[in-house]
């Protein structure tokens, strides 16, 4: 039919408009720290199951019996190779995602600020309980804020308390800042519970907001960017 | 469907995504901005401009966006390399290499001879709430009547050494945190002679690299040598001012507040002062995956 073939020639020449969003430090820091994300929190439940406690040895009162289906590691000692190999990882993708964000300044876009806090009701009323689309004219709206800034603030966490836990004598100073050894691991495990409250919120947000969304983490550029619709 | 085939032919090519501040600088700038990009781009124009937080905005076709996505993905590259720990051929070379990894960042990057904290004897667990840890029998049946530690190695003095001559050593009373690799920690009372005074008495080569010590229960370890060198570092013959109970490793244990509790090698039969460690003998637990530093 003549119009596709007035069509066919065009596909190449049709105008996309794109936006690049994420700087490929970002993106590799955020997949990189995703994937290590899930294998310290399944090999840290599979280390917690060996001693499910936060009180005495004896006698040993334990809290939970987590499922050995969301573990990872099939036994303590191979749950700790995992956990000593990622958190390297980890660290790593955090450090190389918080430098990137203190050397362009991008941080002041995404840092949640005592003037970001009354935004975050209507924002979530929005999404949760369907009310009206606050107005948002900045890259990220103060939900997005609060949520990212958690994760900064689990993960700084988590690092510091595993420190400890890993390395108590080196760093007693800093379990002492903690409250002791005892609640450094009790620190480590609420670490662990923020980032596992975050995880569910974070992908159901990805899920509403679609693929092109999606897609940009992957390549950086979005395609048709919601701000100019 | 419109956005797929828009009349507009305004075309921009590629920008490099580190140039995005320069996109952030101005609108007006964007021409010579992305005549500085253009690689194969000849007629560039205008570009949109930037979004909210001011990212750089192209119109570009199906063609330019492909090729910006695969370039992009390229960059992504080390994700997949960590997708080789999802490979079972690799996964436990990788894991062995990381824990390896880990265990030279841990000997490398701390001081070895920082001491252990101590606690005050109100902080002291008290000796019913001290865990016995074993890994086979509580108790293997050590005659204590007869027992003598043997001395091998690269020492000046190897033999039998009685209780009596370890017991005639300076003797340490420490109050220090024995940390399992479960997960469980406890405060305890500590009485022994230093390692190192020990060493000496047998004439240890202590540039040596080892001390390995087996137990009458079958288990065995390997400590390196700075450790046992370690003031805190004890021959551990008492707990709670009384002579180690059968349980706790009578008569004679290691005690080390600078390593993990399963270094902590209970029942010592014969210690070994070398500087090549056969494999399978690093550790009980070691040589099932633990790791063999294990310093706190």
């Amino acid at each position: 039919m003549a119009t596709n073939v007035a069509i066919k020639p065009a596909e190449t020449t049709a105008a996309i408009t794109v936006s690049y969003e994420h700087p490929w430090i970002v993106r590799l820091a955020h997949w990189l720290n995703a994937v290590a994300l899930v294998v310290m929190i399944g090999s840290g439940l599979r280390i917690f199951r060996a001693f499910p406690s936060f009180g005495p040895k004896t006698p040993q009162q334990d809290l939970v019996d987590i499922p050995r289906q969301l573990t990872i590691g099939g036994w303590l000692g191979g749950a700790l190779q995992w956990h000593f190999t990622f958190m390297w990882i980890f660290v790593g993708s955090g450090l190389m995602y918080v430098i990137y964000q203190l050397a362009t300044g991008h941080w002041r876009q995404v840092l949640f600020t005592p003037s970001d806090i009354k935004g975050v009701w209507p924002m979530a009323r929005h999404y949760f309980l369907f009310g009206p689309k606050p107005a948002v004219d900045a890259a990220y709206n103060p939900l997005q804020k609060l949520a990212y800034t958690s994760t900064i603030f689990f993960g700084v966490a988590s690092t510091l308390t595993g420190m400890v836990l890993y390395k108590p004598v080196q760093f007693w100073w800093l379990a002492w800042l903690m409250g002791g050894f005892h609640f450094a691991r009790i620190w480590h495990f609420a670490a662990m519970c923020g980032f596992v409250a975050f995880i569910p919120g974070h992908l159901v947000m990805v899920a509403l907001h679609g693929w092109n969304n999606f897609y940009s983490m992957v390549t950086g550029w979005k395609r048709d960017p919601e701000y100019l619709g | 469907m419109s956005d797929d085939h828009p009349e507009e032919r305004q075309r921009v090519g590629e920008s490099e995504p580190e140039q995005e501040s320069q996109a952030q600088r101005s609108a007006q700038s964007s021409e010579e901005q992305d005549s500085a990009q253009q690689e194969e781009e000849e007629a560039a124009a205008a570009a949109p401009g930037a979004g909210p937080a001011g990212e750089p905005i192209r119109i570009v076709t199906r063609a330019e966006r492909k090729r910006m996505n695969r370039r992009e993905l390229l960059k992504l590259v080390p994700v997949l390399a960590v997708g080789a720990f999802a490979i079972p051929k690799f996964r436990q070379a990788l894991l062995d290499e990381g824990l390896h990894f880990s265990d030279w960042a841990s000997g490398e990057f701390f001081g070895r001879r920082r001491l252990a904290q101590t606690f005050s004897n109100s902080e002291v667990v008290p000796f019913e709430r001290f865990p016995y840890n074993f890994y086979d029998v509580v108790d293997p049946g050590v005659d204590l009547e007869k027992w003598t530690l043997t001395v091998q190695g690269l020492v000046q003095r190897p033999g039998e050494y009685k209780l009596e001559q370890i017991q005639a050593l300076p003797k340490i009373v420490q109050n220090t945190r024995h940390v399992c690799v479960e997960g469980w920690d406890v405060i305890g009372n500590f009485g022994g002679a230093r390692a190192s005074d020990f060493l000496r008495l047998i004439g240890a080569d202590t540039s040596a690299r080892f001390l390995e010590a087996t137990c009458a229960d079958g288990y065995y370890e390997s400590i390196d040598m700075e450790t046992m060198l370690h003031p805190q570092t004890l021959f551990c013959y008492e707990m709670y001012g009384k002579p180690l109970d059968r349980g706790h490793g009578a008569p004679l244990r290691l005690q080390m507040p600078t390593k993990i509790g399963y270094k902590q090698a209970k029942y010592l039969d014969t210690i070994r002062v070398s500087n090549v460690l056969q494999h399978d003998m690093r550790g009980y637990w070691e040589d099932q995956g633990y790791s063999w530093y294990g310093g706190l």
